[in-house]
């Protein structure tokens, strides 16, 4: 199936929560509303004619503005591909979790919730993956700034304000 | 006591009419108590050094090269040096007295053992009329030596190994017991260099081809089993090093670590010696125009055989799980003992 | 598929009466565990050898990939992207060479496409050789560990010849390769080949079909297709429990499509389909079959300059894109965001060995402690591709 296709299924079925569909960009995707990914997402795998039965990525991004949560689903039996994107202010950072419907989706929202900060409203066990647990901040913000150092441990490096601005 | 006093005296004839009986005899069991005792080091020392060589030539590697010159020979002996020189660790929860008895305990069990193996007809430590017995039931007691280490450490690896390590050798113990009794009911005695003195005659004569195939049969499953009883590869779940780290010595290093590990080695070779012993004639030459070639060398020779299946196995096969592991003992080989203990009775009910 | 959450059945249902009931056993394996490969904590809660709950923890490798590569310049992304999945990595940097080259909309030289095709069907070799090895050793056997490096030394040998390096190559640019194949390389390639295709046999004799092994592996862990899809599985790893899946033939990329070769699937010969063993076996064939991609490569491989299309200046228009390629892992996934800077914005790498991973606290509940290894070696993980 075609997105233009998908993305009319989804916009007779949700209306309003289907935001924007680009089909210039190399691979076209559809922009939807934060809280309503869980039931977006079980339309998507379960409906005979989509069978979205793999997701293939869940990536969060920092829009400066923004958070984004990008979905890369594909099927396997119609092999047919969709992207998701969703986005979120930086202040109520809140999304509704996909874990239920795709497994994988658990420790992808764990990572993006330990890089970025989105919190996934519904998930089961929404901790952080990578990072030690009382670690503060989300790394991969552009705004994020490096602690001095962790339980004693020097976390920025000396010189590393030189490198800054020689690489700008 | 008495072979090895008579071997004393005509090694030394000069001597036995000087000292008293009571002096002479203590005298003659410290001498092979050395004796021993440096025979199991030297061993344990080679026995390292050739599973290592062959681990290596079956892998398609050379091993050990440069230590000593000719094929790394020193190589052991150099690593000896090192565990010594270690620091003697002894992790900070752990229960001090039993950590320090448990290889103490292991190893003493497994030279104790030795007291009883026939190297000639006149070089055995102390012919006991149970040696057999003696043999089954001391080296039960390693158990309580591995338990405890596992125990004492605090480790909870150590701990699962420990409990492996006692389900399994309590397991075994039933078919290794049962498949010598058949050896019994054979030579109708119990002690070693009896069983040896049954077997006289060229190979044919030897208790694994009597009554073929089954005592054959007998001997198969007491390998197996003697496999396990010194947790050696497929049964070398006590110390699994994936699952289990290092299993009951994970903690131990230095010295009492090389006490484990002597005793590993020292184990081995109790048991290929038993095997050697029951089933293939002790010290007696395959042929009896070969009587020349003195005792020892056909025990040693028998056993180390043994020791080098049992390496071969060990560097080709995996391990078996805890479940199989006891599937194997108490549906199989236990059975199948138990069966050719029947056998054998009939057998010999018949023939009388 | 309503109803994914169900976890399979388990095998050991103990019912202790409460009385009897007594404490669990909390067991931390890992960070530092002989068969965790690499720097893998499972808390593991257990009633004796059997494991109520496996929780993996991870991170403890994590080198902040992703956080780099916002600081790079394009092309200087590509020695940290081999540091992802340190056993092959070739097949990391070819995955993000291609997704960088589709942004960019370039077109690469044959040469160096074959080349690439060569380099990384070698690499997903010596990555299986390793499995083969380690896998070996979490069930036991020690000797196929040695084995499997002896093959593995040759093709090492081979990319040190090529790239100068032997574990970490730097050598699929974007735009090409670093090098051309040096004179009396590709035949070497092929007597590699010739070398390597009968040591299938040797490995099978000695651990495929051992009774132990098929013992030990057989029925255990079993993956159903359903729930291996949901858990976003994918190489060896979804083809053991029986799925058609795979990147190089049902969404091919570079020149998959030009060779001829066949997607191993987990049959259950020895079990059930999904189980260990088959998980195993799918890798023992998938070695015949890059085999016969690099034959296939050696003789077609056209002549020119390899390096004639790397870029002097890497400029990336702005957009995003997804692409993904078959590792010996599975799915890599490198989802990248460029703003037309000559910095990524956002590069995510979706890892396979972090998808598989996933799923082992679904199937490890029940098993043995022993079985646990079994199935975590199964899944082929590599920590540096987990944590990054």
């Amino acid at each position: 199936m075609e997105a233009k296709e998908i993305y009319q299924r989804l916009k007779d079925a949700f209306q309003d929560d289907i935001l924007e569909f680009n089909a210039e960009v190399l691979q076209p995707f559809i922009k939807i509303s934060p809280d309503k990914t869980e039931e977006i997402a079980q339309f998507l795998r379960d409906k005979d004619d989509l069978e979205f039965d793999y997701l293939m990525c869940l990536s969060g991004l920092d829009l400066g503005e923004n958070l984004g949560v990008v979905y890369h689903l594909y099927s396997m039996k119609f092999n047919h591909k969709i992207v998701l994107k969703t986005e979120v202010s930086k202040e109520q950072p809140n999304v509704n979790s996909v874990a239920n419907i795709w497994r994988t989706a658990d420790w992808h929202e764990r990572e993006a919730y330990d890089l970025l900060g989105i919190n996934f409203v519904n998930h089961p066990d929404l901790r952080r993956i990578l990072l030690p647990d009382d670690w503060e901040g989300h790394p991969l913000r552009k705004d994020y700034q490096p602690p001095k150092s962790w339980h004693g441990i020097p976390v920025t490096l000396a010189n590393e304000e030189e490198q800054d601005g020689a690489n700008e | 006591m008495e072979p090895i006093l008579k071997l004393f005296t005509e090694l030394l004839p000069g001597l036995s009419p000087l000292l008293p009986y009571w002096l002479l005899a203590t005298l003659s069991a410290l001498i092979a108590a050395l004796v021993l005792f440096g025979f199991i080091a030297v061993f344990a020392l080679f026995a390292i050094w050739l599973e290592r060589k062959i681990s290596a030539h079956m892998q398609d590697r050379l091993g050990p090269m440069e230590v000593g010159g000719w094929h790394g020979w020193a190589q052991t002996i150099a690593d000896t040096f090192k565990l010594l020189m270690k620091e003697d660790l002894i992790p900070e929860k752990a229960d001090r007295f039993l950590f320090k008895l448990a290889p103490m305990i292991v190893f003493s069990v497994s030279i104790a053992s030795f007291a009883v193996l026939p190297w000639s007809r006149d070089f055995i430590p102390t012919d006991l009329n149970v040696g057999l017995l003696y043999i089954l039931s001391i080296s039960s007691l390693a158990v309580i030596g591995i338990l405890m280490g596992g125990w004492a450490s605090n480790n909870k690896w150590s701990l699962y190994g420990a409990m492996r390590s006692v389900a399994q050798i309590v397991s075994y113990e039933i078919p290794i017991s049962l498949s010598l009794i058949t050896v019994i009911l054979i030579t109708g005695t119990l002690s070693m260099q009896g069983i040896v003195q049954s077997q006289q005659g060229n190979f044919l004569s030897w208790n694994i081809f009597h009554y073929f195939p089954f005592m054959f049969v007998a001997f198969v499953i007491y390998f197996i089993a003697s496999l396990a009883e010194v947790n050696r590869t497929p049964f070398d779940l006590p110390e699994a090093e994936s699952e289990l780290v290092a299993g009951f010595h994970t903690e131990y290093s230095g010295m009492r670590f090389a006490f484990f590990f002597l005793a590993e080695y020292a184990n081995m070779f109790i048991v290929s010696a038993i095997a050697a012993t029951a089933f293939l004639g002790g010290w007696l030459p395959p042929f009896s125009f070969l009587d020349f070639i003195p005792g020892p060398f056909w025990f040693f020779g028998k056993s180390l055989f043994l020791v080098f299946v049992q390496m071969w196995l060990r560097w080709t096969l995996p391990r078996l799980r805890v479940d199989q592991l006891m599937y194997t003992s108490w549906k199989v080989l236990t059975p199948f003992s138990f069966v050719l203990i029947l056998i054998v009775s009939f057998w010999q009910l018949l023939t009388l | 598929m309503a109803q994914t959450n169900n976890f399979p059945e388990t095998r050991f249902e103990l019912e202790i009466p409460d009385p009897l009931k007594t404490d669990e056993f909390i067991l931390n394996m890992g960070p530092q565990h002989p068969s965790t490969h690499g720097v893998l904590r499972v808390l593991l809660k257990t009633d004796g050898e059997i494991v109520e709950s496996a929780t993996p923890y991870i991170g403890y490798l994590h080198r902040t990939f992703e956080k780099h590569a916002e600081r790079m310049t394009w092309p200087q992304v590509v020695p940290y992207v081999d540091r992802m999945d340190y056993l092959a990595s070739m097949n990391n940097s070819l995955g993000y060479a291609l997704a960088v080259e589709k942004m960019m909309g370039l077109e690469v030289n044959e040469r160096a496409q074959y080349l690439r095709i060569i380099v990384s069907e070698l690499n997903r070799i010596a990555s299986h050789l390793v499995f083969l090895g380690t896998y070996g050793l979490d069930v036991g056997a020690f000797t196929p560990f040695l084995y499997g490096f002896r093959e593995r030394e040759r093709i090492i040998d081979l990319f040190e010849e090529i790239s100068g390096g032997r574990l970490l190559y730097n050598y699929i640019w974007i735009g090409g390769v670093a090098f051309d194949a040096p004179d009396g390389w590709l035949e070497k390639v092929n007597e590699f080949c010739d070398y390597f295709e009968p040591k299938i046999k040797e490995y099978n004799d000695l651990l495929t079909f051992n009774k132990i092994f098929i013992e030990r592996t057989a029925n255990v862990g079993v993956i159903p297709a359903d729930l291996a899809i949901n858990y976003g599985l994918s190489g060896p790893t979804l083809r053991g429990s029986g799925v058609n899946f795979d990147l190089r033939k049902n969404d091919p990329y570079c020149i998959y499509d030009r060779f001829d070769f066949n997607v191993c699937i987990g049959k259950g010969e020895q079990g059930t389909v999904g189980d260990s063993w088959d998980r195993y076996y799918v890798r023992i064939e998938e070695m015949v079959e890059s085999a016969k991609i690099v034959r296939q490569a050696v003789n077609q491989i056209p002549d020119g300059d390899a390096k004639e299309t790397v870029p002097r200046n890497v400029r990336v228009p702005a957009g995003e894109i997804y692409f993904r390629t078959e590792t010996p892992r599975g799915e890599l996934g490198y989802y990248i965001v460029s703003d037309g800077g000559k910095n990524p914005v956002r590069v995510k790498v979706r890892a396979p060995a972090f998808c598989n991973l996933s799923i082992l606290p679904a199937v490890a509940r029940g098993t043995m402690v022993a079985d646990l290894v079994a199935i975590l070696g199964s899944l082929d993980i590599v920590l540096g591709e987990i944590d990054r």
